[in-house]
């Protein structure tokens, strides 16, 4: 298959600088460095020290997984990296890196979608994507259902979070309960020997007039939080395992109700679920259990691979150059607020054949890289 | 010898190409909001206007600050990648050390550049090669008796008048300068002249460990 494109990603959109190396679906290298430790007592990731990580950590993990990958650099079809959305100073050292190296080898450059590379992930993991693809994307940062006709040029947006991210919630109930960050893998750990059914915790925007696809975690954690702080006043113990069961099967209801019901809805018969969060054991669990009741093929990546990497952006990438997709420009920006339906950022002085999706005007550009400076 | 200068850590966006006896081409655009779209395409035009590809470029000049955070970081990691890439060194220099070599005043003086927050960075210069002080941040006023007396190169004197009465061109960075000046310590052997092109921030990170957990129990 050496015909296939070999396409180097970079991935800096939050706290992971991830250099992903892929020959069409099949993945040659994963490189990661984190700054998630150094984020730790700040409760949440801090922009400007990612930032900083991401400039110190670029050049050396594109060298580890071009030594990784057993490829030379010159030998690649093109570099792919994360537009957005995302941290705009963090975003911009990856797209500032994947410029210069594309600049310096002489490669087309890809500005790609950061959701939508959550997506094309799954490629490398279980082949090419069935067209159209249903994807849930949960994570710190996003809680998106998403439909996906074509994954180089149509995404659209069924569903998304109007508070915050799942991901977000288990951060927050883990500070709670004092449980330290992130919270999703000490959560799932607890979860484990806890009742799932011990607390009722409400299920947010699931009443016959909600959106039937949007998602609110909110509630359930103002919820969580009064119903451990009564106990506290009460001078009782708080059943650290039961609310953390609780409060999680509260997300995985939610999440996996309304994406097996997105799939009914729009007749699809597969459901793919990436980000973070995707990691949990009983998102999986469960989403396996009402995929298999449905009649619906369930495809998740392995951990790895659901957490931002740049192997997913590699995916992407290799995926535009495939299907010839137009490449950017070297005036690309760092959108932090790139829109999904914008699966990547085509250079100007291309047609962008797809009527689907559009760059923006300048306008818009110069708005969101307002922030790019003084983060 | 041919060197690739750029630098990114003030408002504006520089790069020069200077073949160890003089510059052959150099442009800077002065627009504190757009450094990472604006870098790539002025690498682009300089190597072209020279008639030169980037692979024969010897060896990279990297301005490493002080800057304010963000657009600082789009030179330094284009000049990494840059460097990784073609297997040439890359020679770190302090951006304020451009702005004196480009100065070309040889009484004492000081540089300073715009750090926001009514702050500048500065150093202090024995004539345009010499810098006598490690580069600093201070507020204007706090260091205005300090230097007082002395001419203040950059845009950190345009800004504060009322500190820095007597201001000298130039008022922003060209890596023209930068480069001229790497080329110099080059063909002197002074290798001890150059810093690591990481970047100097001479701030911490914004970030604050939160306070204890905000209880949402209505009192
Ligand atoms: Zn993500």
């Amino acid at each position: 298959m050496a015909d296939e494109p070999l396409v180097l990603g970079i991935e800096t959109s939050c706290d992971e600088t991830g250099v992903g190396i892929v020959r069409g679906t099949t993945l040659l290298a994963d490189s990661i460095a984190s700054s998630v430790d150094e984020h730790a007592r700040f409760g949440g990731v801090v922009p400007e020290v990612a930032s900083r990580a991401h400039l110190e950590a670029m050049v050396p993990t594109v060298e580890r997984a071009l030594k990784e990958a057993g490829v030379s650099a010159r030998d690649l079809d093109g570099i792919a990296v994360t537009a957005g959305p995302g941290l705009a100073g963090a975003l911009l050292v990856g797209v500032s890196a994947a410029k210069a190296y594309a600049y310096a080898l002489g490669k087309p450059l890809y500005g790609v979608n950061h959701l939508a590379s959550h997506i094309c992930v799954d490629q490398l993991e279980h082949g090419p994507l069935p067209e159209p693809t249903m994807a849930l994307l949960v994570s710190g940062g996003h809680s998106s259902l998403l439909l996906a006709p074509d994954i180089t040029a149509d995404v659209r947006p069924m569903g998304a979070t109007i508070d915050d991210a799942a991901g977000e919630a288990f951060d927050k109930i883990a500070r709670v309960l004092q449980l330290g960050f992130p919270g999703g893998p000490v959560i799932d750990r607890l979860a484990r020997e806890g009742d799932p059914a011990a607390i009722a915790f409400p299920r947010g925007l699931t009443g016959p007039r909600d959106a039937p696809y949007d998602f609110s975690f909110s509630g359930l954690k103002t919820s969580v939080a009064r119903w451990i702080e009564a106990k506290r006043a009460a001078g009782e113990d708080v059943p650290v395992r039961d609310v953390a069961a609780s409060f999680q099967e509260a997300v995985v209801d939610v999440l996996t109700r309304k994406a097996v019901r997105a799939c009914k809805d729009e007749g699809v018969d597969h459901l793919m679920i990436g980000g973070g969060v995707a990691a949990n054991s009983r998102l999986r669990a469960l989403a396996a259990d009402r995929c298999e009741r449905a009649g619906i093929r369930l495809r998740v990546p392995r951990p790895g691979l659901c957490t931002d990497n740049g192997a997913m952006v590699a995916a992407l990438g290799a995926e535009m150059v495939a299907r010839n997709r137009p490449a950017s420009d070297w005036d690309l920006s760092a959108d932090s607020s790139l829109p999904v339906t914008e699966t990547h950022v085509p250079g100007q002085g291309h047609a962008h054949g797809h009527g689907h999706g559009h760059t923006h005007d300048h306008d818009h550009v110069h708005e969101v890289s307002k922030d790019n400076l003084y983060s | 010898m041919l060197l690739l200068a750029v630098d990114t850590a003030t408002p504006a966006v520089t790069v020069a190409l200077h073949d160890g006896v003089s510059v052959l081409a150099a442009e800077s655009q002065v627009d504190a909001r757009r450094h990472g779209e604006l870098l790539l395409p002025a690498v682009d035009r300089v190597l072209a206007g020279a008639g030169r590809a980037l692979g024969d470029v010897t060896g990279l000049v990297v301005g490493v600050g002080p800057g304010p955070y963000t657009g600082l970081r789009v030179g330094l990691v284009t000049a990494a990648a840059f460097g990784s890439t073609l297997g040439v060194p890359v020679h770190g220099l302090c951006t304020l050390d451009g702005l004196a070599y480009a100065a070309g005043l040889d009484e004492p003086f000081v540089v300073a550049t715009d750090a926001r927050r009514k702050e500048v960075y500065w150093a202090r210069y024995a004539d345009s090669r010499t810098r006598l002080t490690e580069p600093a941040v201070d507020r204007p006023a706090d260091i205005a008796a300090e230097l007082a007396g002395l001419p203040v190169v950059g845009a950190g004197g345009v800004l504060y008048p009322e500190s820095f009465p007597d201001t000298r061109a130039p008022e922003h960075q060209s890596a023209a300068a930068l480069a001229s000046l790497a080329a110099e310590r080059l063909a002197a052997g002074d290798t001890d002249g150059f810093l690591p092109p990481l970047p100097l921030y001479l701030r911490r990170p914004d970030a604050q460990v939160p306070k204890n957990y905000k209880v949402v129990t209505p009192k």
